[in-house]
């Protein structure tokens, strides 16, 4: 009768920390619009599939008060489940447990769920929800931190690492996600900052919301710093379920495939592109004709919008695709493009995706701010991501390849194992009026009537180099397509680049320009 | 799935000009301004501690001209070249943010 006896104070033990801060403070925490932390790790993962663990870890704090406080999980929720079937190792801070503040234990545990994940090969996911360093805790709180930056650095590249900030993540707690794969925020309940508005306010005067400056919309469209953006903790927990089914959960794996279908757009590929390169379309349209069942998640949605990246399906494998985006700043390339894709693509080869790149770009952005923004630097991540990735990568030309562009778009010099281009592909040093003004400026200027001229010699400038044949000839290019041959020479393309075997020169690590 | 056709607006690269959306970050940007030499310009928000000259004054190159404290540290704000002061704009006590215009300088007359 003892076991039962046992067995029936652990429930009872196990029912009072599980209430977390107890019902005053999870009323506080429903009143802001926000789930408790453990109601999150219960609506994201399968029905029953969640097991806790370090349930009864407690802190060793003995200054400040602390010794007689006891603080349930040490406002820290962790354990194992699966998300469609797949295994996952989660932690999820506890708001209602003293602000999901940070202490020594809280960092214990979620460092151990990382180490687990690590050895175990799964993807992990950590609910941000915290008011940051427990401060009671001193420097021990800061030492937690420091070894989950650590461990986030050890797994980046071999376990899918997913940041989800539901509620206040501040001060050092920011670098934790900032270090993982895939930030998800949502409006109205994510908060990231390193300093805070009163912080700022006392220091430099400024005045300024906590939702103007690190809100969700904020992180998603301004910094870059949030991948997906949701208006509820619902919509978020559906798009972290979809991005799970989508990529491999090491990089020892695949992504599981699932069956082939084709896509089901509504709009024939060869009109959805105007022929004027000066008029936009939606880049994602041409994705969607491409997918299986025109199934696309775009990742950076609202930042950097000129240039778009995200997971479809060919053939049932998961591909990433980079396309630039004539809709946006006529899909040219800048800092923010460069970085948003070079980072993509790292993580398609960190794990063994192959990358599909849509090229219709008119070349750098222009501008002061620009060229003082280090658009050189971050210009080169890109060269620096295609170059080094080993994994199939195949291009098609849709329309205008000029310039630097040309190169760093995944270019056959750059190592691309396909290149295709569309007929009306434009491939050139630069625009047609750019070149025609260099090249016949001598010409122009003696002409009777410049303007006249100028017309002229960038008709014929169109003619002659305006078109995919001239690097067609010299093979850079290795088939002119017709679009609506596009999907099928892909299919083809990614078979027979199954086994692609590519190495690089043994190193400890490049030196990408960060 | 857009009901409303959006307002594209023309867009220049180099040559050519494009339609397209501008993004919010993209229209948001900072204008460059030229910086004249004759400005002395706050590089980081601050309270003004103490301000050693007057308007008027021949100040030669290297000398004090305020202190500026920011982020706990002390900043002395020197004469970039030797010149008259113009005009202050801030006193002693204000706090002021980025890029404010403290002190105008100008030229010497004669030599």
């Amino acid at each position: 009768m003892t076991l039962k006896k046992n067995i029936l104070a652990l429930r009872q033990k196990k029912a009072i920390v599980e209430k977390g801060g107890g019902d005053k403070a999870i009323e506080k925490q429903v009143a802001m619009g926000k789930m408790t932390a453990r109601d999150r790790i219960l609506a994201l993962l399968d029905v029953d599939s969640f097991h806790e663990y370090d349930l009864f870890v407690e802190h060793e704090e003995r200054n400040f008060g602390m010794a007689s406080k006891e603080l349930a999980g040490d406002g820290v929720i962790t354990g194992t489940g699966t998300i469609n079937g797949a295994p996952i190792c989660i932690y999820a801070q506890d708001f209602t447990v003293m602000g999901g503040s940070l202490g020594l234990k809280h960092a214990r545990k979620i460092t151990k769920i990382m180490d687990h994940a690590l050895r175990m090969k799964v993807p992990c996911i950590g609910i941000n929800d915290s008011g940051g360093a427990r401060i009671q805790e001193g420097i021990s709180a800061l030492a937690g931190y420091g070894e989950i930056f650590y461990r986030n650095t050890m797994s980046s590249g071999v376990i899918p690492q997913i940041s989800v900030i539901l509620g206040p993540c501040a001060g050092g707690a920011v670098y934790s996600p900032a270090l993982t794969d895939f930030v998800f925020v949502v409006e109205n309940i994510s908060k990231m900052f390193i300093t805070g508005p009163n912080v700022i306010e006392t220091v430099l005067g400024e005045k300024i919301s906590q939702e103007d400056l690190g809100g969700a919309r904020v992180h998603a469209e301004i910094t870059g710093n949030a991948h997906f953006y949701a208006l509820s903790e619902m919509e978020c927990f559906d798009q972290i379920k979809e991005l799970i089914s989508l990529i491999p959960h090491s990089n020892q794996q695949k992504a599981v495939s699932v069956e082939p279908k084709e896509p089901k757009s509504l709009k024939n590929i060869e009109n959805i592109i105007p022929a004027d390169p000066k008029q936009p379309y939606d880049v994602r349209e041409v994705i969607h004709a491409l997918t299986d069942d025109s199934k696309f998640l775009e990742i950076h949605e609202l930042w950097a919008a000129n240039i778009v990246i995200g997971f479809g399906r060919l053939n049932g494998e998961t591909i990433g695709f980079v396309a630039n985006q004539p809709m946006y700043l006529a899909g040219v390339l800048d800092c923010d493009a460069s970085d948003k894709a070079a980072r993509f693509i790292l993580y398609c080869d960190a794990f063994n995706i192959p990358i599909v790149t849509l090229e219709d770009m008119p070349g750098y952005l222009p501008g002061v701010d620009q060229e003082h923004a280090g658009v050189i630097r971050h210009g080169a991540k890109m060269l620096y991501a295609y170059s080094e990735a080993t994994v199939p990568k195949i291009t098609v030309i849709l329309r205008k390849a000029y310039g630097g562009g040309y190169i760093a778009m995944n270019s056959r010099h750059l190592g691309a194992d396909f290149m295709f281009a569309w007929p009306g592909a434009e491939i050139a040093v630069m625009g047609p009026e750019g070149a025609a003004n260099i090249i016949f400026r001598k010409e122009i200027m003696e002409a009777e009537d410049e303007d006249a001229m100028r017309q002229q010699k960038v008709q014929e400038y169109i003619e002659k180099f305006a078109n995919p044949f001239v690097a067609a000839s010299k093979g850079y290019i290795d088939a002119v397509i017709e679009p609506s041959e596009t999907r099928e020479l892909l299919l083809h393309a990614l078979e027979v680049s199954k086994n692609k075997d590519d190495h690089r020169p043994a190193k400890k690590h490049g030196i990408p320009p960060f | 799935m857009e009901t409303e056709k959006p307002e594209y607006v023309d867009f220049a690269v180099t040559a050519r000009k494009y339609k397209t959306l501008l993004t919010k970050k993209y229209q948001n940007r900072k204008q460059w301004i030229n910086p004249s030499p004759y400005d002395i310009q706050s590089i980081i928000p601050g309270t003004i501690l103490s301000v050693f000259v007057k308007e008027g004054d021949v100040v030669n190159e290297g000398a004090p001209l305020l202190i500026l404290e920011a982020m706990k540290m002390q900043n002395r704000i020197e004469m970039p070249f030797t010149a008259r002061i113009k005009k202050i704009n801030v006193e002693v006590g204000v706090r002021i943010p980025r890029e404010t215009l403290m002190i105008e300088l100008e030229a010497l007359d004669n030599e």
